[in-house]
């Protein structure tokens, strides 16, 4: 099941973090980008409601900022889960066995690829290529690269973060 | 006569004189450099494979159909994105060129519903015939895989459905919106296998589409399609016309079955829209065969009468009858008529011909009155010729761009996708309009200034303007000095050099920063070519004829007149506002703007028609109101024109008509005029008849008939009728003929024939002689008077002033789907976007009265009370309404007054002071309109529509 939206959104924030997004970028040259990466740094998706906002604000139109939000996978368009794994499906880490580690994310974490757990607390996510060939399968958690991401390792970096969380 | 296909170069064409010669297919071949080989090839008869291309936009090179082999050089380049080179070889056909477009048909036919039979586009789709000419057998990939075929369609817009399954992500859609019509309304969603076209984040209908329909002319598919084809299935044939909306006179093909249009289509060869078209002309022509159209003669004695039909023999002798009984019993004087700017050259030319010659006076007048009249009499006086100076391409040369009064984007479409083209490309912009317009900021354009004015203030800011060239040095005095009246020139610069009017002392009448009044005048004095277009913003107020003029001072003095790139334009409101003026229509000019007191014009004219010429002026539109309500005129002929909807102080209008002995309105529709009138003679639409109508640019263009008149007649033939009937001999068989006769007596058509019009598509006048093919650019080496004339231009306040009573202004204007009083539009699926008239409100006027966005609100001045729906905008500034007339009942000029242009009478519908209050009963006049609507629709026939009874089927 791809139940995505879970963490409530909250149009004030949304709107506070859009405004200052586009406050901090706006005059730079081309900034549709660096706005929606602002946004989703502080939101960690960029909101439908970015979209008016950023097209008032550059000058483009709403079709312009739409066809950019929706051309970048990167950008999300509702809250991830509390923590985000990106698991490597290039070519080298198909070739080291990141596929068996995405089945495992599933049979033992409940977090399919492009989904968020029901409670809200890993979203798993494809990404292709992170330069790390040579230690694959690799894997980005919350921003961090690891290597070697057996099943294994994966249980052990899913439960430090949890870990962290308590603490 | 036209063939239904139209051939494709598939890249634009290069207007470069440096031309390149190179070999296509062994054929020897020159095109001007820049020319893709993709289209030199077409031009030279070859036709290359292409789906991604077509001449309106520029080459993208996605679909790779189109590769060709270069002699000596690696790969199969496209030939869309390959610029021809000297001495090139190219090659378009080859086994392996051959090889590599099947294979790419074969991918997008693996991905395509084969539906072909029962497909809209079948019979007219590229992507058919390229699965033909490239030899399409089979597909081996199968149909099985990963597919787009299970999208729905989007019917949300009223008049064509995007059904994805069809699409083959070609974006032609896309850059026809960004290219062509600048909305930048669509755009790929997604990337990769996902990539999909979209309006954005919503429908079509939600987002920023205008419906201009360029989308649905690129498409190769049938993805983007008409309703009316998708119903009617393929045209048979095409005639080429002229639409009958604006005053940018866009060029159509209507595609017909038999006589029935299925759909109108922008002409490629159009020079006033180049193929492009709005959603009025596109789209919004259904009201021509509308359940509500009239087809039966019809006489009444009282305005409380039911009406009688009667034939069109009875109904022409009994309006001669009434003409000649009132003018018998209250004299000569005592009747008139009004042309219309709706109708053809030559049926306006046969109106002003009836009253002058049958009626015996100079009572005739036309609704260019209450638009553009201050046009005819500023530019006259200052260049010497009642229109604008450059033709619609001149835009593409303009380095600063200054609109005033207008709101080309609603108003006048095509040319402001042109104008916003250019603004892409680098020119800059100033407008200057109490209205954040469209035009200030929209998707990929925004104004270097936008000076928000006061209403009323256009002179103040336009003095202010000229003070600052004039006192920083900016003036082009090599220019002045030899193209000007120096004397004049003189006093107009002592006059405008003074204190008073420098920006900074005309900061509290205009309410513009003189920072940025400052930056605007250096900006357009130096940016090398400044070219002004203007609107009724200009010359609906009581200073109108003073800011036209006004106008003309700023390029005169800037040297901004006589060449492409500049000038002075008014973007004319109506399809033929132009040609109604141009045809004698106003009471003291005969056609070619000739003064009625010139006893050498009277003689011309009087000895073709056989008659004698009144030498005084006739009366003017709201004279004769004046005339009618005091009893000296008592009969009047209106034909295409509701002044009872569109003229101020809609009230005294009413009770000027209810004055009338005979009203003989000849009308498409029973509208607001019909409901006083005495004999209802029906009109025929632009599609009914033949004829001519001049746009903005002068330019002459040929309106044909594909079908028959409704009711029997075209207008004209009712016109000549009526003069037969009353004894002065109309004897044309055909509109060439009334055209042979206005070019035989007036100069600048003298060069005018329907052949040369057919020949070359249309002809800007001056035409004669010296230009026999017409004149795109206006006084080029001199001006037409002789040396250009500056005027005094001092600017007065408006006595129409706000108080404690009325502490708003109103000011009136247009929106993009309806069309002047509506009575066209209102009868099509335009009114989605606008089905009523609101009133904008600044939020803080909406705030202080508790009134809130959706609300209803009493719109109350010194004339009158309306009630409308408020909208609470920052597009308005504090202290100024704004709203539109397009729906009758919204009884818009209930609320203007009386107030007029000094000059020319036009009124000043741009500034009523006014109060807004919260409200929600309708007002005592709107209940009246209903009483008169309910009461008039009850006394007429149903067999006197075309669809039975009256309002149904909308």
């Amino acid at each position: 099941m791809h139940d995505r939206p879970r963490a409530a959104t909250d149009p004030e924030r949304e709107r506070q973090a859009i405004a200052d997004a586009i406050a901090e970028h706006r005059a730079l040259r081309g900034a549709t980008l660096p706005i929606l990466h602002a946004i989703q740094e502080r939101l960690g998706y960029v909101p439908e409601a970015a979209v008016a906002a950023i097209a008032a604000a550059l000058n483009l139109s709403r079709a312009d900022v739409h066809g950019v939000r929706t051309f970048y996978h990167d950008f999300r368009s509702a809250p991830p889960g509390r923590h985000v794994l990106k698991v490597c499906r290039a070519e080298a880490c198909q070739a080291s066995g990141c596929e068996r580690t995405i089945a495992h994310l599933a049979a033992r974490h409940g977090a399919a690829l492009h989904a968020t757990t029901a409670d809200g607390r890993l979203t798993v996510e494809p990404i292709y290529c992170l330069g790390n060939c040579a230690l694959g399968p690799s894997v980005q958690l919350d921003g961090r690269l690891h290597g070697r991401a057996t099943p294994a390792r994966i249980d052990a970096l899913l439960a430090e973060a949890a870990a962290e969380e308590r603490a | 006569m036209y063939s239904n296909k139209v051939q494709d170069f598939g890249t634009p064409a290069r207007g470069a004189d440096a031309t390149v010669s190179l070999q296509i297919d062994g054929t020897p071949v020159t095109v001007p450099a820049g020319t893709s080989l993709l289209r030199a090839a077409a031009e030279a008869g070859v036709r290359i494979p292409k789906l991604c291309a077509t001449d309106s936009l520029e080459a993208f090179g996605s679909c790779r159909l189109c590769v060709v082999e270069v002699e000596a050089r690696k790969g199969f380049p496209a030939s869309c994105t390959t610029p021809c080179e000297s001495g090139m070889k190219v090659t378009t056909q080859s086994k392996k060129l051959g090889d590599l477009r099947r294979s790419v048909m074969e991918l997008y036919i693996s991905d395509h519903p084969l539906d072909c039979l029962t497909c809209p586009a079948n019979g007219n789709c590229e992507l058919q015939d390229m699965a033909g000419v490239t030899g399409l057998r089979e597909v081996r990939y199968g149909y099985a895989g990963a597919n787009h075929l299970q999208g729905t369609k989007d019917t949300s817009n009223p008049y064509f459905t995007f059904d994805p399954t069809k699409c083959i992500v070609c974006s032609r859609c896309v850059r026809a919106c960004d290219e062509v019509q600048g909305t930048f309304a669509l755009t790929v969603q997604g990337r990769g296998f996902d990539s999909k076209i979209a309006a954005g984040p919503t429908d079509f209908l939600d987002s920023e589409c205008v419906s201009c329909g360029a989308c649905v002319q690129a498409c190769p598919t049938a993805t983007l399609m008409e309703k009316s084809i998708v119903e009617q299935g393929q045209p048979d044939h095409a005639v080429v016309t002229t639409c009958a909306y604006c005053g940018v006179g866009c060029s159509f093909r209507a595609e017909m079955k038999g006589a029935e249009v299925v759909r109108m289509v922008p002409h490629k060869d159009g020079k006033a829209n180049h193929g492009h078209s709005c959603v009025k002309g596109r789209f919004a022509w259904g009201y021509a065969t509308h359940p509500d159209r009239l087809k039966k003669p019809m006489i009444r004695s009282k305005i409380t009468d039911p009406w009688r039909e009667v034939t069109w023999d009875e109904a022409i002798a009994h309006a001669a009858g009434e003409i000649r009984r009132i003018q018998a019993k209250y004299g000569t004087a005592s009747v008139g008529g009004i042309t219309s700017s709706r109708c053809t050259n030559e049926e306006t030319y046969l109106v002003q011909k009836l009253v002058r010659a049958a009626f015996g006076n100079n009572n005739v007048d036309t609704c260019a009155r209450v638009c553009h009249s201050p046009t005819g009499y500023g530019l006259k006086t200052t260049l010497g010729e009642s229109a604008g100076t450059q033709d619609f391409d001149s835009v593409e040369h303009a380095d600063c761009i200054v609109v005033i009064g207008a709101n080309p984007t609603d108003g006048h479409p095509v040319f402001a996708s042109r104008m916003k083209q250019r603004l892409r490309a680098g020119a800059s912009l100033i407008v200057i309009d109490p209205r954040r317009i469209d035009l200030v900021e929209s998707p990929h354009v925004r104004a270097a200034f936008h000076l928000q004015l006061k209403p009323g203030a256009n002179v103040a800011v336009l003095n202010a303007l000229a003070h600052v060239v004039v006192t920083e040095g900016l003036a082009d005095e090599s220019y002045v000095r030899e193209r000007c009246d120096l004397a004049e020139y003189e006093k107009w610069r002592a006059f405008v050099a003074l204190p008073k009017n420098s920006p900074e002392a005309l900061e509290a009448a205009t309410g513009v920063p003189a920072a940025a009044i400052r930056g605007a005048a250096r900006l357009y004095a130096t940016a090398g070519n400044g070219a002004i277009y203007y609107g009724l913003g200009v010359t609906e107020h009581s200073q109108g004829s003073t800011t036209v003029m006004a106008i003309a001072n700023l390029a005169m003095v800037t040297g901004n007149i006589g060449r492409p790139g500049v000038g002075v334009n008014p973007l004319r409101g109506q399809n033929n506002v132009q040609g109604s003026c141009d045809m004698g229509s106003f009471p003291h000019e005969l056609p070619g703007y000739r003064h009625v007191s010139d006893p050498a014009v009277r003689e011309l004219f009087g000895k073709a028609w056989g008659v004698t010429i009144q030498d005084e002026p006739g009366l003017r539109i709201p004279n004769m109101f004046d005339a009618a309500i005091d009893g000296s005129f008592k009969a009047l002929y209106v034909q295409g024109e509701d002044i009872a909807q569109s003229d101020p102080d809609t009230k005294h209008v009413q009770k000027a008509l209810e004055s009338l002995e005979c009203l003989i309105v000849q009308d498409i529709f029973l509208n607001e005029t019909a409901k006083y009138a005495h004999v209802l003679l029906p009109g025929s639409s632009f599609l009914e008849k033949d004829g001519t109508f001049t746009n903005a640019e002068r330019r002459i263009s040929r309106v044909r008939r594909v079908m028959p008149p409704l009711a029997g007649l075209a207008d004209w033939e009712v016109t000549q009728a009526l003069a037969n009937a009353l004894g002065q001999p109309m004897r044309y068989a055909h509109p060439a003929e009334i055209m042979a006769e206005i070019a035989a007596l007036t100069p600048t058509f003298h060069g005018v024939t329907y052949d040369k019009l057919d020949r070359l598509g249309s002809i800007q006048w001056p035409c004669n002689d010296t230009a026999p093919a017409g004149t795109p650019v206006m006084h080029e080496q001199q001006f037409v008077r002789g040396k250009g004339r500056f005027v005094i231009t001092d600017y007065l306040a408006t006595d129409e002033r706000t108080s404690r009573r009325f502490p708003l202004i109103l000011t009136t204007g247009r929106i993009l789907s309806q069309y002047n009083v509506g009575a066209q539009t209102r009868r099509t699926a335009n009114t989605v976007w606008h089905e009523r008239d609101v009133l904008e409100i600044h939020p803080h006027d909406a705030e202080q009265r508790g009134i809130r966005d959706g609300d209803t609100v009493a719109l109350q001045s010194r004339k009158g009370e309306t009630t409308l729906r408020a909208v609470v905008t920052e597009r308005m500034q504090p202290g100024v309404v704004y709203t539109t007339f397009h729906h009758p009942e919204s009884g818009v000029n209930v609320v203007t007054t009386e107030n007029s242009d000094w000059a020319t009478n036009c009124p000043e519908y741009k500034v009523t002071a006014v109060q807004v209050v919260a409200h929600v009963a309708r007002s005592d006049w709107q209940r009246s309109f209903d009483q008169v609507a309910d009461q008039q629709e009850a006394l007429l026939p149903k067999s006197a529509l075309l669809g039975g009874a009256p309002g149904e089927g909308r």
